[in-house]
């Protein structure tokens, strides 16, 4: 171990440390506004620090396997650390003034803090590459999230927390029985040899993936991740818990927790279940789950009266539409595509995805901390009460909804196609119709915003930090919709997780 | 013993930890069987370390570091298990004073505030 090593995971370090600072700062000052400051400018050390690792601004840095082969700074590490940093910096400047609220002054530096233990364990979980270093991690990005869902200690928010605990300690134990077969059948915990190892072992004719233990051990691994990225049969937690958790803590979870996981799941499969053979097998799991996904999702979206429950259910079909690409694997494409438009596409989607859904959060927090009503009759007249946020949520759900020229829409363009190059036609013919059925509650939103008549016609004042989360996030948006090859290009050139293309 | 044996227990602890998790009521009985739901796998983890490269070690080969870590990964896996459990009983049992003090009781059939 030398002092190589540390630079690896610099920005994960830097990223605990701020937490730490957080903590410190909350106990001498007591002030929220300085608390949310420190937290903000204090981002800028793990960012500068992740941009260091790919640009190597100070010397030629390593960025290979480090701490025995535990953790790696590829490109894709570094473009999911920094798509966490940036989802972290907006959800402190949004929950800046719901921590100096009353109800939480007490707990508001550790609703900061527990936010940025959270983020340090996705950015470890990002990086790592060895089964071990993986659960460890995954833990440390659950664990904080039960207590910030439970933080308000409430009747519901009580049981929005157990609910969470209760699913995610089952997906661990899930998962882990599988980590432990993959590690009896290969000898290895690291996902590199586990490839190789895979490669030389003798397999079964006529069994998916070779034989039944790896078998077992890759329906319970996708079985233990299904969960954190809220996929279809795993989904029975996400509206409860996005109902009955803080705003923001919602928003946080729908966007970091799920790219975190999607980010895990790719690297695993393609790194040790890398194999051509191998990859047709699990490439047709993540199809019927994805299928499923969304059909489900949207069907359930479609009867909610509860705007937080209503986008539970929303990013449960949007992870829908993202396991799609990553169904869509390389192998067997027509003619000379990009082989790895599958994977790229998913980090595209991820990436739009989120600035998208923080600005429809973001909104949200604005409008239900001043009229605290999440239903989405509480929505009727928006417009009128104020047009700014009004049209920044509009943009949202048309962005969530895929309405040219969106990155919804651009997104959904370059994962469906990818699909159609995979031999998946039929996978984006279900993801096209579905797109169809989600625009009815979509729409019904929109509607409710821009023509129903206000019960309470008084204009809804709100705070400057909440509005420029929202403001950024949908400006965001909508540059990477009228501009998507700044960002196809960087998600291409992070697919270092592929192999050879 | 063989590891078919041990392998075995290991599946049946975790799924009667998991048919605990389902069918009882009290939130304390679930931690309870989400604990039994890790120990199982704690036994597998540490049967395949004891069981399947011991061939390797036995052969008469040189031994190689390869085959020495491969052998010790399982054993450390169980202890990273049941630390992060410890700490997740820890995070359970504030989980359990939190829903008893907003409503008098940790049954979680009465977790149900909220509805479709």
């Amino acid at each position: 171990m030398t002092a190589q090593d540390f630079w690896v995971i610099s920005p994960q370090i830097a990223m605990a440390l701020l937490a730490l600072v957080v903590v410190s700062v909350d106990l001498v000052t007591r002030s929220m506004a300085k608390v949310s400051a420190v937290a903000l400018t204090g981002l800028a050390a793990p960012l500068v620090l992740t941009l260091n690792l790919w640009y190597g601004w100070f010397g030629d840095p390593a960025t290979g396997p480090a701490l025995f082969g535990t953790v790696e700074a590829d490109r894709f590490s570094l473009f999911f650390n920094f798509l966490l940093i940036t989802v972290t910096a907006g959800t402190v400047l949004a929950s800046t003034k719901y921590i100096a609220s009353d109800r939480m002054k007490d707990y508001g530096g550790e609703f900061v803090a527990l936010v940025l233990f959270s983020v340090t364990g996705m950015m470890l979980l990002v990086s790592a590459t060895e089964l071990i270093t993986i659960y460890v991690a995954l833990e440390l990005t659950a664990l904080p999230v039960v207590a910030l869902a439970a933080i308000h200690r409430t009747r519901q928010a009580v049981e929005a927390g157990t609910k969470f605990f209760v699913l995610s300690a089952i997906s661990s134990a899930i998962l882990l029985y599988g980590f432990a077969y993959i590690y009896g059948y290969t000898g290895s915990t690291n996902l590199d040899v586990i490839l190789e190892r895979l490669a030389v072992l003798p397999t079964q004719a006529g069994v998916p993936f070779g034989s039944y233990a790896v078998l077992l051990a890759v329906i319970m691994i996708v079985a233990g991740f299904g969960f954190k990225m809220a996929v279809v049969p795993f989904q029975m937690w996400v509206p409860d818990v996005y109902q009955g958790a803080p705003t923001p803590v919602a928003a946080f979870l729908s966007v970091a927790s799920k790219s975190a996981a999607f980010a895990v799941i790719m690297r695993i499969m393609y790194s040790a279940f890398g194999e051509p053979g191998l990859m047709q097998d699990w490439s047709g799991l993540f199809a019927i789950l994805a299928a499923v996904s969304m059909t489900v999702g949207n069907m359930l979206a479609l009867s909610q009266s509860n705007i937080k429950r209503l986008l539970g259910y929303s990013t449960i079909a949007q992870a829908g539409y993202v396991l799609v690409g990553v169904a869509s694997v390389p192998a067997n494409q027509i003619g000379a595509t990009f082989a790895g438009a599958g994977a790229q596409g998913v980090l595209y989607y991820l990436a739009g995805y989120a600035f998208t859904n923080l600005a429809v959060f973001f909104a949200v927090i604005a409008i239900t901390s001043r009229t605290g009503d999440d239903s989405i009759a509480g929505l009727n007249g928006l417009i009128k009460r104020s047009p700014l946020l009004a049209s920044l949520l509009v943009f949202g759900l048309l962005s969530l909804l895929g309405m040219p020229p969106t990155v919804g829409f651009m997104a959904k363009v370059v994962v469906f196609g990818s699909a159609l190059n995979a031999n998946l036609a039929w996978l984006a013919v279900i993801g096209v119709v579905n797109t169809v059925i989600a625009a009815y509650y979509y729409l019904r939103v929109i509607r409710a915003i821009v023509f129903e008549d206000p019960v309470d016609t008084s204009p809804i004042k709100s705070d400057v930090p909440v509005l420029v989360a929202t403001g950024v996030a949908a400006v965001g948006a909508g540059v990477l919709g009228i501009a998507p090859f700044l960002l196809l290009e960087f998600a291409r050139s992070a697919l270092s997780i592929l192999p050879d293309l | 013993m063989t590891i078919e044996n041990v392998l075995l227990v290991s599946a049946v602890l975790f799924a009667i930890g998991a048919y605990g998790v389902v069918s009882r009521s009290s939130l304390i009985t679930v931690i309870m069987s989400l604990e039994l739901m890790f120990n199982g796998v704690v036994i597998a983890a540490v049967a395949f370390s004891r069981f399947t490269p011991s061939a390797a070690l036995l052969s008469g080969d040189p031994l190689t570091g390869e085959a020495i870590r491969s052998a010790l990964t399982g054993h450390a896996f169980a202890i990273f298990i049941i630390s992060v459990a410890a700490g997740e009983a820890a995070l359970a049992f504030a989980l359990v004073f939190a829903m008893y003090r907003a409503g008098e009781s940790i049954e979680i059939t009465d977790a149900s505030q909220m509805k479709n």
